[in-house]
Formats: structure tokens, sequence, C-alpha cells
């Protein structure tokens, strides 16, 4: 399993390297949704670091949609789809891969954010240490439910819009929980937001969990 | 000897429509059969239901000794398919797409640059990524996934469709030099001299199911160095 995973991940890594869907698109996508949230609220005012976090993480998923919707459209074009199931691979593996190559882009794209906020919104960043447990976990949780959702929705012709419909309520504790934790950790008080770290770690573990037994199922039948 | 594909009534819906209405057909090992009909008999159904890709819901279905309405995903390590797509990532040069699907498939990275060399496709196109090729290069392409895999059951979809004369001999050679290395070979096309001059047997499809069955002539093998494996 965590050969096919490591095989599939490389795959979709190794596609993103060579297209820079990420660099090209997602990531100027969601700078500009940071600099249209400062537009719309007052800069010169508390507004905008009190809603820093939630500003943050509601980017961080806008964009999550993009590269769940990359990660499904390579399988669904040139039926590649068939080709996944006919090679033989664990689903298991497959989730896992895909849902890890989306995860580790999703990182690179919450570092680069996280130096738009310090540099736009004047974010000071303090509590290192939580903000990078926050991320990680809260990310896994993000990648594992889109990549689960991305293949129910693959064999349906409205999938591009129908995706965000079924996964934005499914993260939204996720929101919930990584938005608390950053404006404790960016508040100063880190301490107290290990317990949404924790919280965020249930839900990885769930989704994650959720996923490596739902996948091949919906892999079938999509 | 056990028939390697065994279809007893076979039954696959697509949605409410009965794409397969009841197939029987049993295929030995080493057959090249030719699957013959209009549009629409039921040709590729009948090809991805013995690759396990679509639910056959009703009748016996047994391939390489695995059967299908228990376990369809058993025998896909064991079975190469060449369909109307090609199934390489656009983005990927033409040795990862093949690397790639070999390896997914348990093969080994040096099966894949064997199977590159054995289409001959031009070296300098090896690093390209695939979405520069033109349709007969992805094809190719596509047959040296298939051909990496060593696979024990071939299904080929339109095989020759979209290639030059060279490619279509191409795979003329590729399906008699596995035939001859042991592989079952089930092809389903409309270019039927070509076809039915490498098919050891001519089966017709009408409606879903089986109207007509046929020997033909015996075909001739290529020289054994270039068999490829197809265990």
């Amino acid at each position: 399993m965590l050969a096919d995973a490591a095989l599939v991940a490389g795959k979709d890594l190794r596609l993103e390297a060579r297209s820079r869907v990420l660099l090209n698109q997602v990531a100027p996508f969601s700078i500009l949704v940071l600099v249209l949230f400062a537009f719309a609220l007052d800069v010169e005012g508390d507004t905008l670091e009190v809603a820093t976090p939630g500003l943050y993480w509601v980017t961080v998923l806008l964009s999550a949609l993009l590269a769940v919707q990359r990660s499904s459209a390579v399988e669904a074009a040139d039926s590649n789809h068939d080709a996944l199931r006919l090679a033989g691979l664990d689903p298991a593996g497959i989730f896992l891969g895909k849902a890890a190559a989306v995860a580790v882009q999703l990182l690179v794209l919450e570092v680069l954010l996280l130096g738009g906020v310090a540099l736009l919104y004047g974010t000071e960043v303090t509590g290192v240490a939580l903000l990078v447990a926050t991320a990680v976990l809260a990310t896994t949780g993000v990648a594992a439910a889109g990549t689960l959702y991305g293949v129910l929705a693959a064999g349906l012709r409205v999938r591009e819009t129908l995706l965000p419909l079924l996964l934005l309520p499914v993260v939204a504790p996720v929101l919930i929980a990584a938005t608390s934790a950053f404006e404790l950790a960016l508040g100063g008080r880190s301490g107290e937001g290990w317990a949404w770290c924790g919280l965020l770690g249930v839900f990885a573990l769930v989704y994650t969990a959720f996923g490596v037994l739902a996948f091949g199922a919906l892999l079938e039948e999509s | 000897m056990e028939p390697l594909v065994h279809l007893r009534g076979a039954v696959v819906l697509l949605g409410r429509f009965p794409a397969l209405a009841g197939v029987d057909l049993d295929v030995e090992p080493g057959e090249i059969v030719l699957l013959r009909g209009a549009n629409g008999a039921g040709k590729t159904t009948l090809l991805r239901a013995c690759a396990g890709l679509v639910r056959v819901t009703d009748g016996d279905a047994v391939v390489l000794g695995h059967d299908l309405r228990a376990d369809r995903r058993a025998v896909r390590r064991r079975i190469g398919m060449l369909g109307h797509a090609t199934a390489l990532y656009d983005e990927l040069t033409v040795v990862d797409n093949v690397r790639f699907w070999a390896r997914a498939a348990g093969a080994t990275v040096a099966h894949a640059d064997a199977a590159l060399e054995r289409v001959a496709l031009p070296d300098r196109l090896r690093d390209v990524p695939v979405a520069l090729l033109s349709t007969g290069q992805r094809r190719r392409v596509s047959l040296a996934s298939v051909l990496a895999r060593r696979p024990e059951l071939w299904l080929l979809d339109e095989p020759h469709a979209g290639l030059d004369q060279d490619a279509r001999d191409l795979v003329d050679e590729l399906v008699r030099a596995a035939a001859a290395a042991g592989a079952t070979v089930l092809l389903a096309s409309h270019e039927l001299d070509r076809a039915e001059a490498i098919a050891t047997r001519e089966v017709t499809i009408a409606g879903g199911i089986v109207r007509g069955d046929r020997r033909l002539a015996a075909v001739t093998a290529p020289p054994p160095a270039e068999v490829p494996d197809a265990g």
C-alpha cells in the first residue's frame, strides 16, 4: 500500500512540477484573494488584524478546491481513471498517494500565504510550533477529504460545480479549529491552542481512515 | 485445458440498457480472437467486462481463473488493455508515462524501457511531454505501456485506429508475438481485412450477444527473439 502511495504521489508531484499549475495559477489566485480581503476590510483599523487567521484559512480552503479539482481532473482525462483501476494498484495506496501530493502542494502554498499575510496585513508571526502543527494537521484533513470527494464527483458531468458543494461543509470543522489555533498562536497564547490542534489531529485521522476504507469502492463506482 | 475467458449468459447493464444481453464465449490460451460487429454491438463493453472495468450483473464470468462477479480487481494486473483513449498524462514525458504504468502494474523500469524500444518511437521523443505528440505517436506510447506490463490477456479496442501503415504493421507484429509467447488476445476492430489476417478466430457480436463464431487460418509467428514476455 505504501509503495503504491509513493508511486502515485511521485507521479502527481511530477505532474505538478511539469505543469506548474500551483505556481502559475493557484498561488497567484490565493495572493489575489488575500489582496481583495485587504481591500474589503479596513487596513488601518483592527478588523483585518482580528480577521487574519480566518481570512488565511478561507483562502487556503478556496485554493484547496483548485488543487483537489486539478488532482481529480488529471485522472478523468484520457481514461487515466480506467487505467489506474486496471493497473491493479491498492486503492488505499492510490488514495494516500493522491492525498499526500495535494497536501504537499497545499503546505507549500500555506508557507507562501503566511508570507503574504505578514507582508500585506502586517501580521507578526509568533507561536511557530503551533502554527506548523496546525498547518500540517489541517492540511492533512483537507487533502484527505478533498481526495475522497474528488473521486466521488469524478464520474459526474457536473463535478466542477458539485465538488465545492460537497467538500466545503465537510471541511468546515477544520476551518473553525485551524482558525482558532492560528488566532491563539498569532496572539501569543500558543499554550491554549494545542487543544484545537488535537481536534485537528482527530479530524485528520478520521478523514484519512475513512478515505483508506472508502476510496476503493468509490473508485470502482465513479 | 481451462478456458482463459469463460463467459456464460454474461449480462452487463449500462444504466438500464443491456450492453451485453447474455454473452456465451470461451477463449483458450494463445488464441487471437477478433470481435466484429456494428457500432454499439457490445464489443467494447465485452472487452471492458473482461478487464473488470464494468460489472457483470448476471451469468458467469471467469477470466484468468478469477470469478469477475466475486472480485473484479484480482485479474487486472495480468491484463493489458488498449482502448480508444491512450491513458497517458499529458504533462509527463513519454518515458515517465511508460515507466509509471509499468511500475503501477508491478513491472520494472527495465521492462518499460524495453517496451519503448519495441514500439520504435524515435529516441528524441523519449523526454518530450506526450501532449506534444501526434495521435499516432501517442498510440505507440500507449502500446508501449501495455507491452511493459507483460500481460497474459491483451484486450485491444480498435488498435489500428489513428495509426500510419508502419505503426499498423507494428501492432500486428506485436499481437502475433504476444500470442506466440503464450498470451491471449481479444481484438475488436472494424478493419476486418487486417484483423482477420492476424486472428485465429472470429466472433461476431450483435445486440449484445454472440451471433457467430468461426475459426480462421493459423497465423505465422515472428522470430522468438522479438517475442514479449507474457508472464
